[in-house]
This record gives C-alpha cells, structure tokens and sequence, in this order.
C-alpha cells in the first residue's frame, strides 16, 4: 500500500461517497454567532463520588469526628485543603479548580443529588444519565434530547454531540445524531476497501449511521490536530512531566490527557459539536479512601489536570464553556470500618467555565448532626441537579423551558430551573 | 424455528464463532450439538504455566514484606530505595505474568473448544460474578478465580457456583470484605480499646444482592444490605498484613474475632447461626429466591437471545431454575428450547471478545502464534477481566456499537487480513462461517474484491460477521 492510496477521509466525505456522509456536510453552513458557539462538557464521575472529600467542609463542627482519620483539615494546615469560602475547602488534589475559584469560573454545589434515592451505582447512574426519576425510565439520555430540542440556530445538519470513548453513553442516547470519538493507534484503511464495506453498510441502517459518524469525527479530529493547538500541546506537555506526581503509572493518564487535548482541539472549532460528554470512573472507595494524601486525591489530581488541559486547549472557545462535574451519589457522611466510606445520597457538583457565574459555593448547607443526616447516614440532599442541569441547558444552550420540562426531564416539576448559574 | 440458519446461530450465538467445517458437523440437530456438550466434565484449565490464586498469593505477600523490611531498616540510603524499586516492580511483574498466562490460556480455551456454547457459559458467569483487575489485588488472581470458582461449577447447582466465587479470595478482595468487622465483634471492640476505628463494609453485600442474585428490584432494603454485611464479617482470607497475618496466604479464612456476633435478619429471614455458617445459610436462600431465578434469566435471555429479552423466554428459563433447584444445565436445556433463540438470526451485536474469538475460530489461529494477542482488546475497549466495575460488561448492542468502536473493529480486521488474508480461499470460506446467513450482498462484496486481503477485511466487516 502506498502513501497516496491510504485513506483520505475528507475527500471521501466531501465525494460524499460514504453513507449519511451527505447529510453531515451541511454542518459547515451554520453561521457561528458573534459571541462564539455555547460549548457544553458532561463529566461523568462513575463510582459515587465522595462529595465530601471532593468539597471538605472542614468547618462543620461535625466532619472531623464522622472522617476521623481521613478528614481533611482546614486551610494552612499541613496537607489542608485549599482555601474556598472560609467553611468548604477543595480537596488538595485539585489545585488547577482551585485557580479556577479565585478567577470566578468555578461554581461549587456541595450537596445536590438526583431524584433516586437507593444506593445501587447502577440504577444510580441510569438515572443520572436518563433525566427521569427512576432507572430505566427512558431509553435515550437527558443530553440527547435537549439536543433534539435546541432552537433552529444552534441545530445543525450533522452531529452536535461527541462522547470521548469508543461508544456513546446512555446520557447522549437518543434521536439527535451523536458520534463517539477515542484516538486510533491502528492503521487507516486503503480509500477503496472504505468505500466498499461503506457500500456493503448502504443497506444496514445502524452500520451505514455509524460509519458515517466516525468519518465525520475524524474530520474534525485532523482538522483539530492540524490547526493552532500543537503550540499549546507542547507546553503542556512540558509542565505535565516537571508535575510529577503520585500516579505509578504515568502513561494511561498521559494518554488521557492527550485525547481530552485533541477533543479540546474539535470543541473549539466554530464547527464542532455543541456538547461532549467525558466519562471517568474510579470513584468507588470502599476501602484505604484516603484523605489529603491517597487514593481518592490522586485520582483527583489526574482530573484536575485533564482540567486545566482542556481550558488551555480550548483558548478564546472556553469564554463559552460550562462544564458541569456531577456524579450517581455521594458516600457515608461517616467513614466505614475500612478506611473508606459506603454508597450514600447526596454529594457534590461542579460547575466550571468562562461562562459559569463562578467564584462561589451555592448551597442550603444541611450540616452534618445526626439529626439532618439524611436516614442517620449520609449528607442531605439540598438542591436537585436536575435544577442545575436546567439552569445550564436553558440559560447556555437556549433550550426551552417547556422542552427542558417535558421532553428533557420529564416529572421535573418540582425542581425548576436554577438562574444565574451563567455570567450576564 | 428458522431451519435454514439454525445450524450457523448454534455455533455463532451459542457458540463462539464457526470453525471451518463445523456447520456441516452441526448439521440438521442445532439443539442436539449444544446440548452434547453439556454432557461430560466440567470445562477445567490446567497447565503448568497457570497458578493457583494461593501460589500467587503467597509470592505477592513475600515480596512486599521484603519490601517492607527493607523501608524499614535503612529509610534513607539509596540502596535501598533501589531495592524497594525493585522490590515493587517484582511484585508488580509477578502478578502481570499470572494475569498474562492466565488471559493467553483462557483466549486459546476460547479460539479452539470443541465445547465452544459451554466456554461461552464460562464466559457468561465470570462477568456475571465479574472482578475488575483495575483494581491492583486483583490482577494476578482473576484468571484464577475463573478457573477455581467457575468452570468447576458451571455445569452444577447455581448455590455451589454462587458459594465458591463469594469464598474466592479475589471476590473478597474485588469488593473490599476481608478487613470487614461487626460493630461489636470481639476484634472492633480491642480496636475502640486503642482508639482505631475497625467496621463494617457493605460493599460485597449490596453486590451479592443486587448482582449476583436477587437483582436490583426485589425489594430488600438498606437495613438487609446492612444485616448481610453483618452476617459476612470474618468472610476473609489468610496471610494478610499485621494483625490479619493468621491462616494460609491467599486462601479462604473465616476470621471468628471479626464476625458480628448475634443472630440477623436478611430478606424475610432469621439467621441464629454463629460462624461462617451463617453466610452460607443465607447464600443458599438467595440462590434459591424467586427473584434470583427471574433476575439470571433475564440476564442468560438477553445474553443469547435479544437485548430486550421476550418475557415468555426469560419465564420459561426461570421456571426451569426454579423446578430443579439451580440445576445449571437444566437451565441450559431451557434457554436451548426457546424458540425464540432460534427465530431471528444476528440479532446480538458482538462484543470485542465475541469479534476476535470468532475471527481466531474462522481463520483458525493459534493464539500462541499471535504477536501481542491481547493487544486487540484493549484496541477495541474490553481488556480481559477489566470492567471496570462488579455489574460486568453490559450486554447490550448499543454499548459496544458507537461509531469509534465501529472504526476500531473494521481497523483490526484490516489489520488481520493485510496480514493473513493471502493465505486464504476468502469466497469458499464465507459460506463456512456464516451459512445461510450469508447474504448476497456480502458473497458478492467479497466476489469482486480487488485483492485476497480485501476479501477478507469484507468478510471480517460485513454486517452478519459483525453480529451473532
């Protein structure tokens, strides 16, 4: 095989000689407005989260006694966390959201939690990621449909939705056209075996739907990669190796955060979809959690970083960036027998961004007595995410209030959309 | 039943991909070439090259005491931070060489049984009663726990199957018991003496309930997770570090200072019993529960049937576990009776495992003589024994389908066939994999093909390779 008879997919698209390709093309006549397009990150945090430990209120004068050895102390205090609002601090894993606080583009929501209230992560997170109130109440993903239902402006032809993975996430399920998206380390194929098993896929609805999303990816991919962000990758790259830090195995976060760049690099783009979703799993601690030190921060760390990786890849796009953190549930509010913490209710959220109204933490705090702990156990659910999820969907990415109350969540009456979660 | 392509969805829903021959062999009797091979022993791995979880172990627990001692005697010198380097990184290569031999074996057992629905079977229960090797202590041990806790048991009673793999030291370690202690057990109370905090951790209870038996919707409650958790305390296993150092390293111990004492009640009953017995007891009543025998059957009917599994199916499976009282190949003999397995053909969408093992079983390759053979599954995103959680692999088609994963596969298969594709006789070999199910569209793709390689990768990507 030779250089010139490998694959150019662009040119595949623009012959419009893949399936579906046609219809994808008519992406590039959407006019970007002035402000630049509203981006949207949905980072996953698989596992139940430790809200806890993610947001430590140091200064409730229950969290020492109920973390015992993994509470996290105050501010200035050796291995303390970093300093927020004088009562929450940040775990010190997470130093990139905490510069992120002082410049105003950090909204901290320390006790939300979905509608379900069991404990299982699997229902837990089909509920998260359905936008019902119960699990397996729908089939397509809360993100999807608030896709379907943008205003005409911000609907394309093509895909307005990516997920970083080789498969798409319930959340992003749905009618809207989506496309996933992980680097290849494989050879391309030869243009004319393409074309021909594109040719077989003509008759095979879901075959044909798929392979003309992942040839329309790679296209913002190559487009991405060969624009203005190597400038900025090597940079990074530079200080990521002075960071050092605790993880034993460099490469898989490495590799993690070069695929956060190189979608970076295509959420920037005018043309680029309008949402991705991010997955990241991990959080279940059961057992040698750990505290300011351990398990728990240095996963952190490494989250914190792909962070800080995508605003600086996503240059002037991330002034019209929120992405929201959030996960299935919180832990016990008490540590359990093994140095770690079991499956609760409700934990906390963040949102991040050049367009979140940031520098604050938003919450109805519940305390942490025995008498408000939610069933003697775990911390109290103050806010509905859904009203979060609202509050963004509506104010950033225009959706209606009556989609965002029937299609997008349905059964969502109780929690209404939050305002000002935005900057003016 | 569709007659045509029965004997094509035995070996490939059932089974793990058609060998060259083998539909001719299956012939006219699908249903009686599965149920065969229920017959006979059980599906063991053996070989010199494959350990014992105890073995493992043991050598795991060595090299970090070694460790250890040598932190302990000179915390600063440079030797010895060179040697506990070294140290770490033997223990590290010791459990990736088991996790290796163990992979290799499995994907050979796998590309070459003769037995290939009841391999499929073995599959089907390590991801029910899945362990994740992402988490560290379970890397050199979760080979091991397959062929120690699940091919013994795969063609007994479900309640011996589900009491083994709950006893399995990498189980126990998967889901965190073996530190677990009863509020007022003899050792958290020496502990509170101290002023150390030794407890409770639910996390292989809820998972028991909700995964392994009942399923999520049977209605127990957050104070049975709690009384279970109870109940198992002292659910552990030798040799651990300080005060856990008692027993054999690497095997099953019931540690009688950890274990809440007092009766509990789990799911409508009482348990009196003291010990070890009382886990046991209550295993055997969740083995048998109504809602066990629904909750596997949705899984096995969704496994080989349809991602929305038809409710007559998943009934008449439960009932069948039901009447025989777990008896495993009896529910085999059920889901093979369903006609529905029978009526639509590539209907699954197959996993990465289901993609490469029958691209190893239609071209007849070795695994030994395959450069990097795992490599292929973390390429196509299901490294072996690594879900990434203890709910398993999903197993619906819309979990493995996304456009990425597409391009992955038709990228490997590519790979394979610029490589191999050669040496074979691509239009006579077609009609072998896929039988009736072939279609024309794909015989005439791989009938114009420019070259043997491209006729492969048209083969290895059209639609009714790309399912079951």
């Amino acid at each position: 095989m030779t250089a010139d008879t490998r694959i150019n997919r662009r040119s595949l698209l623009q012959l419009g000689l893949a399936a579906g390709a046609a219809a994808l093309t008519t992406r590039y006549s959407f006019a970007a407005p002035a402000a630049g397009p509203a981006r949207f990150v949905f980072v996953i945090m698989r596992g139940a989260l430790d809200g806890l430990s993610v947001v430590p209120p140091y200064a409730d004068p229950d969290y020492a006694r109920l973390r015992g050895e993994l509470a996290i102390a105050a501010p200035g205090a050796t291995d303390g966390a970093l300093p927020l609002n004088g009562f929450f601090g940040l775990n010190p894993g997470l130093s990139f959201l905490q510069q992120a606080y002082t410049q105003r583009e950090l909204l901290v929501l320390p006790s939300v939690a979905t509608p379900y209230r069991e404990r299982s992560h699997f229902d837990g997170q089909d509920v998260l990621e359905n936008g019902g109130t119960a699990p397996h109440a729908s089939q397509s993903g809360w993100l999807n449909r608030a896709l379907a239902a943008l205003p005409p402006p911000l609907k394309r032809g093509g895909q307005s939705g990516v997920a970083l993975g080789q498969n798409v996430p319930l959340v992003l399920r749905g009618r809207a056209e989506v496309a996933s998206w992980s680097p290849s380390v494989l050879p391309d194929l030869d243009e004319d075996t393409l074309q021909r098993i594109a040719d077989r896929y003509a008759s095979d609805e879901l075959l044909s739907k798929r392979l003309a999303e992942a040839l329309s990816t790679d296209q913002w991919v190559a487009e991405a990669q060969a624009g203005s962000v190597p400038a900025a990758m090597s940079s990074t790259d530079a200080s990521m190796q002075d960071s050092g830090g605790a993880q034993s195995n460099r490469s898989t976060p490495q590799r993690y955060l070069q695929t956060v760049r190189t979608a970076a690099g295509f959420l920037a783009r005018d043309d680029g979809p309008a949402v991705a979703v991010f997955d990241t799993t991990g959080w279940d601690t059961h057992f040698n959690e750990g505290g300011a030190r351990g398990q728990l921060r240095n996963r952190l760390a490494v989250l914190d970083q792909s962070l800080a990786v995508l605003k600086e890849s996503m240059g002037s796009a991330w002034a019209h960036t929120v992405v929201l953190l959030a996960t299935e549930f919180g832990r016990t509010a008490a540590i359990n027998g093994t140095r770690g913490t079991d499956h609760g209710t409700a934990s906390s959220a963040l949102l991040l961004g050049g367009a979140v109204a940031g520098g604050r933490v938003l919450t109805d705090w519940p305390g942490l007595s025995a008498r408000t702990l939610y069933q003697q156990r775990d911390l109290k659910p103050t806010l509905d995410l859904r009203s979060v999820m609202k509050g963004v969907l509506h104010d950033h990415l225009q959706v209606s209030q009556r989609a965002l109350n029937e299609e997008v969540f349905p059964d969502s009456g109780a929690a209404s959309a939050l305002s000002g979660l935005l900057r003016a | 039943m569709s007659i045509d392509c029965a004997a094509p969805i035995a070996a490939n829903r059932f089974g793990l991909g058609a060998v060259p021959g083998q539909l001719a062999q299956i012939g006219a009797d699908p249903r009686g070439w599965l149920s065969s091979q229920l017959r006979g022993p059980p599906p063991l791995l053996g070989g010199a090259q494959l350990r014992p979880t105890a073995d493992v172990l043991r050598d795991a627990a060595a090299a970090r005491k070694q460790l250890q001692a040598l932190r302990r005697n000179s915390p600063d010198s440079t030797t010895s931070a060179a040697g506990a380097v070294g140290s770490l990184m033997r223990v590290g290569a010791l459990l990736r060489q088991s996790y290796v031999a163990d992979v290799t074996a499995r994907l050979q057992s796998g590309a070459s049984s003769e037995r290939p629905f009841l391999e499929r079977l073995v599959y089907f229960w390590s991801n029910h009663f899945a362990v994740s090797v992402d988490k560290l202590a379970v890397l050199g041990v979760a080979g091991s726990f397959e062929r120690e806790a699940i091919r013994p048991h795969v063609l007994g009673h479900f309640s011996e199957l589900l009491l083994a793999v709950e006893q399995h030291p990498a189980m126990l370690l998967y889901l965190d018991n073996q530190r677990s202690a009863g509020p007022n057990s003899p050792a958290a109370q020496r502990a509170a003496n101290h002023d150390r905090t030794l407890g409770l951790n639910e996390n292989l209870a809820r998972e028991i309930m909700e995964l392994h038996t009942l399923g999520v919707d049977a209605g127990y409650t957050q104070a049975d997770v709690s009384s279970f958790a109870k109940v198992l305390t002292g659910w552990s296993l030798g040799g651990g570090e300080g005060p856990l150092s008692r027993g054999n390293a690497g095997e099953f111990l019931f540690r009688a200072p950890l274990h809440e004492p007092g009766a509990q009640s789990v799911f409508h009953q009482r348990y009196e019993q003291s010990d070890e017995a009382q886990g046991r007891a209550v295993l055997i009543d969740l083995a048998q529960a109504r809602s066990t025998a629904r909750h596997l059957a949705t899984k096995l009917a969704r496994h080989f049937i349809a991602d929305e599994p038809p409710p007559a199916a998943v009934e008449h499976i439960a009932q069948a576990f039901e009447h025989s009282g777990g008896h495993l190949p009896t529910v085999y003999q059920a889901l093979i009776q369903c006609d529905e397995a029978w009526s639509a053909p590539f209907s699954k969408f197959k996993t990465p495992q289901d993609y490469v093992l029958s691209t190893y079983r239609g071209l007849q390759l070795a695994v030994a003589d395959t450069p990097h053979p795992l490599a292929a599954f973390e390429v196509l995103g299901q490294r072996q024994f690594a879900p990434g959680s203890p709910a398993g692999w999903p197993d619906r088609g819309d979990d493995w389908n996304g456009a990425s994963a597409l391009m992955k596969r038709i990228e490997l298969a590519d790979a394979v066939a610029q490589k191999i594709g050669g040496t074979r006789e691509i239009a006579a070999l077609a009609p072998q994999l896929l039988g009736n199910g072939l279609s024309d569209a794909t015989r005439q793709s791989i009938a114009r093909a420019a070259s043997p390689p491209q006729a492969l990768t048209l083969l290895l990507t059209a639609p009714e390779f790309m399912r079951r």
